[in-house]
């Protein structure tokens, strides 16, 4: 294990972002976003949750696909331009680099999608054990462990120390690179890192979702679910504006649209939401015609579908982030909570 | 790294446009160095798109027998089709395929008597089976063939040509043709699909191949299940709204199943496991 002081942070960013673009948690707006470090940044590191996850640097908001000429009759493909910065990314919590596997099922499953592998091979992700877990996290939930979260890197902080350990070959032959702004950690040390993250856990017990229990939420009880009367009242109040959509680190739905921008047709992807009411609409009407039929399918997706195409997987990783934002206060941990309560 | 194929078309050019009815017609298309696109199984899919129009999922009714070139028959109802129906011979589109599964021909319907019934422009998915099963090299690997096909009126019937002059002229194959209301000219059967199905009383010994307007599926599955046939014998072929053709943008899904990956051909006993959300 490696070490360096936290009020030498930025040498150890300065080193980092010599050889790569380095992205982190920074003050946007007053808001801890990820955003490029430069020595100025206002660093976020001792925010727990960025507003967005993490998940925009390899599936970006929106992305250019392709772009076309149109001449008459003729059309012409001009192929977009290669995905080939290499960077880093730093501070990533263990939910969301869990989010990133849950994407990768979705993203790098054939037909692997070129833009979001290129972007998976490019990044190095460094990530941030929790030390000071909030109320409205659940990752113990979905078997999370926050104090080893799956990155190439892990950090932990504890006091004024950060506390380095590569964890995959990428990981390993990062840490050489810049292993001259690290020291060596002492046995101590590292025992006092394995001491905190005991004391995180027992934290994380404690808190008011850890204790969510979803069983029967399976491919086995989907039409049960599906069916249920209590949808209703769960989604009465939805205003289906997709903020949980946007600021959930396993949303994958995207639309695909063309733009003309006076020069040619460009071909771009953007996130998208199941919540809104145009998602399904076609020529010949809309399958999901109401927010309750929309409503449902997030959850559906989140905790039946997703798992039952993914040997129990659920696609969701206890962030919090859609609790903590839904101008409703309406959640996955109620909703699984009302569901789950029905099928005992 | 390769750029995702999937998601980035193909060039194709117009060499043929067909008026099948008022507002169907069929376009053949082909790679612009002659030839076809790519090989594809009967009832499987392609995007077709003008790129700063729309792209949109059709089935290819062509069959994978044939070797010139694809067919599209496309009906005008929306932004895309309007564009498309305006298009000339020599236009150029771009084609991203072939999607989602097919209708087993050589598995399950291999060696069976088939029935296949459509309303309208769900004529489409299905003739792509008819042509692969006629075909030469393939028509030992079924039995008889019977068509039920409606429309609204004789002049929206697709394909008229093949149904009057090419279908029946096959041994073992049947044509059934119906219209909604009487009409000068027309002395053939008139009422729904469901009815005439029940009507024509077929022997449960038949495969089932269907596609059309929900509430004809809807009515015309009762029907055979009064006939005696079981949901595992009745094949149909989806459609919801897709964009990537691929089960990753997430919004054709019924349930755990993804209509452009997963299907769009299902039989009635897999449906039966889903959400009624289509």
């Amino acid at each position: 294990m490696l070490k360096c002081s936290i009020s030498e942070i930025n040498n150890l960013f300065s080193a980092i972002s010599g050889l790569r673009t380095l992205y982190l948690p920074v003050e946007k707006a007053g808001q801890a976003l990820y955003g490029a470090w430069t020595p100025q940044a206002r660093l976020c590191l001792d925010k727990l949750n960025t507003v967005k996850s993490p998940k925009d640097l390899f599936f970006p908001q929106s992305e250019d696909l392709v772009r076309f000429q149109r001449e008459g009759k003729k059309i012409s493909i001009e192929m977009p331009d290669a995905i080939d910065e290499k960077f880093v990314l730093f501070g990533v919590r263990a939910c969301d680099a869990k989010g990133l596997q849950i994407l990768d099922t979705v993203f790098l499953s054939d037909p692997v999608d070129t833009y979001y592998a290129a972007r998976r091979e490019n990044g190095i992700v460094i990530c941030a054990a929790c030390s000071e877990p909030e109320e409205t996290c659940f990752c113990n939930v979905f078997g999370i462990d926050a104090t080893e979260p799956a990155g190439d890197i892990v950090t932990w902080t504890v006091g004024d120390t950060l506390y380095w350990e590569a964890k995959t070959e990428k990981g390993a032959e990062f840490t050489e690179k810049v292993k001259g702004v690290l020291e060596e950690a002492s046995a101590e040390e590292e025992a006092s890192v394995a001491a905190q993250n005991e004391s995180v856990k027992e934290i994380i017990k404690q808190l008011p979702f850890a204790d969510l229990n979803l069983e029967g939420f399976d491919g086995d009880h989907l039409l049960e679910k599906f069916n249920s009367p209590k949808w209703a009242e769960l989604s009465k109040a939805c205003l289906g504006c997709g903020t949980c959509t946007f600021v959930c680190p396993t949303c994958q739905c995207y639309d695909i649209r063309d733009y003309d921008t006076g020069h040619g047709i460009q071909r771009f992807r953007c996130w998208d939401s199941c919540m809104y009411s145009d998602f399904t609409k076609m020529a010949g009407g809309n399958p999901r015609k109401t927010q309750l039929e929309r409503f449902r399918q997030r959850f559906m997706h989140k905790l039946v579908y997703f798992p039952s195409n993914n040997d129990g997987e659920y696609s969701c990783v206890g962030c919090g982030r859609c609790v903590a934002k839904c101008p409703i206060s309406m959640n996955i941990v109620k909703v699984a909570r009302a569901l789950g309560e029905e099928s005992k | 790294m390769n750029r995702n194929e999937a998601l980035i078309p193909k060039l194709g050019v117009v060499t043929k446009i067909i008026q099948e009815t008022p507002d169907v017609k069929t376009f053949h298309i082909n790679a612009p160095e002659g030839g076809k696109l790519f090989e594809h199984m009967p009832g499987q899919c392609a995007m077709i798109s003008v790129p700063g129009v729309g792209e949109g999922m059709f089935s290819i009714p062509s069959s994978p027998t044939k070797k010139e070139y694809m067919e599209f028959s496309i009906k005008q109802c929306g932004c895309l089709t309007d564009f498309l129906h305006s298009m000339e011979e020599g236009q150029m589109v771009t084609v991203r395929g072939p999607l989602g599964n097919h209708f087993p021909v050589e598995t399950e319907l291999k060696g069976k008597n088939l029935l296949v019934i459509a309303g309208g422009i769900g004529i489409a998915p299905v003739r792509s089976v008819i042509n692969y099963c006629l075909d030469e090299a393939n028509r030992a690997n079924y039995g008889t063939i019977d068509i039920v096909y409606g429309a609204r009126s004789k002049d929206d019937l697709v394909y008229f040509e093949e149904m009057q002059e090419v279908w029946p002229k096959c041994p073992g194959v049947k044509v059934h043709l119906t219209i909604d209301r009487p009409q000068e000219g027309w002395d053939g059967h008139v009422g729904f699909v469901p009815n005439y199905v029940k009507e024509l009383n077929f022997s449960t010994d038949k495969t089932v191949i269907m596609c059309g307007p929900p509430v004809m599926i809807k009515f015309t599955l009762a029907g055979l299940m009064e006939l005696g046939f079981q949901k595992t014998q009745v094949f149909t072929t989806m459609e919801l709204r897709m964009k990537c053709g691929i089960g990753k943008c997430g919004r054709c899904n019924i349930g755990n199943k993804y209509v452009c990956k997963d299907g769009p051909v299902f039989r009635f006993d897999e449906l039966d496991q889903l959400p009624n959300e289509y």
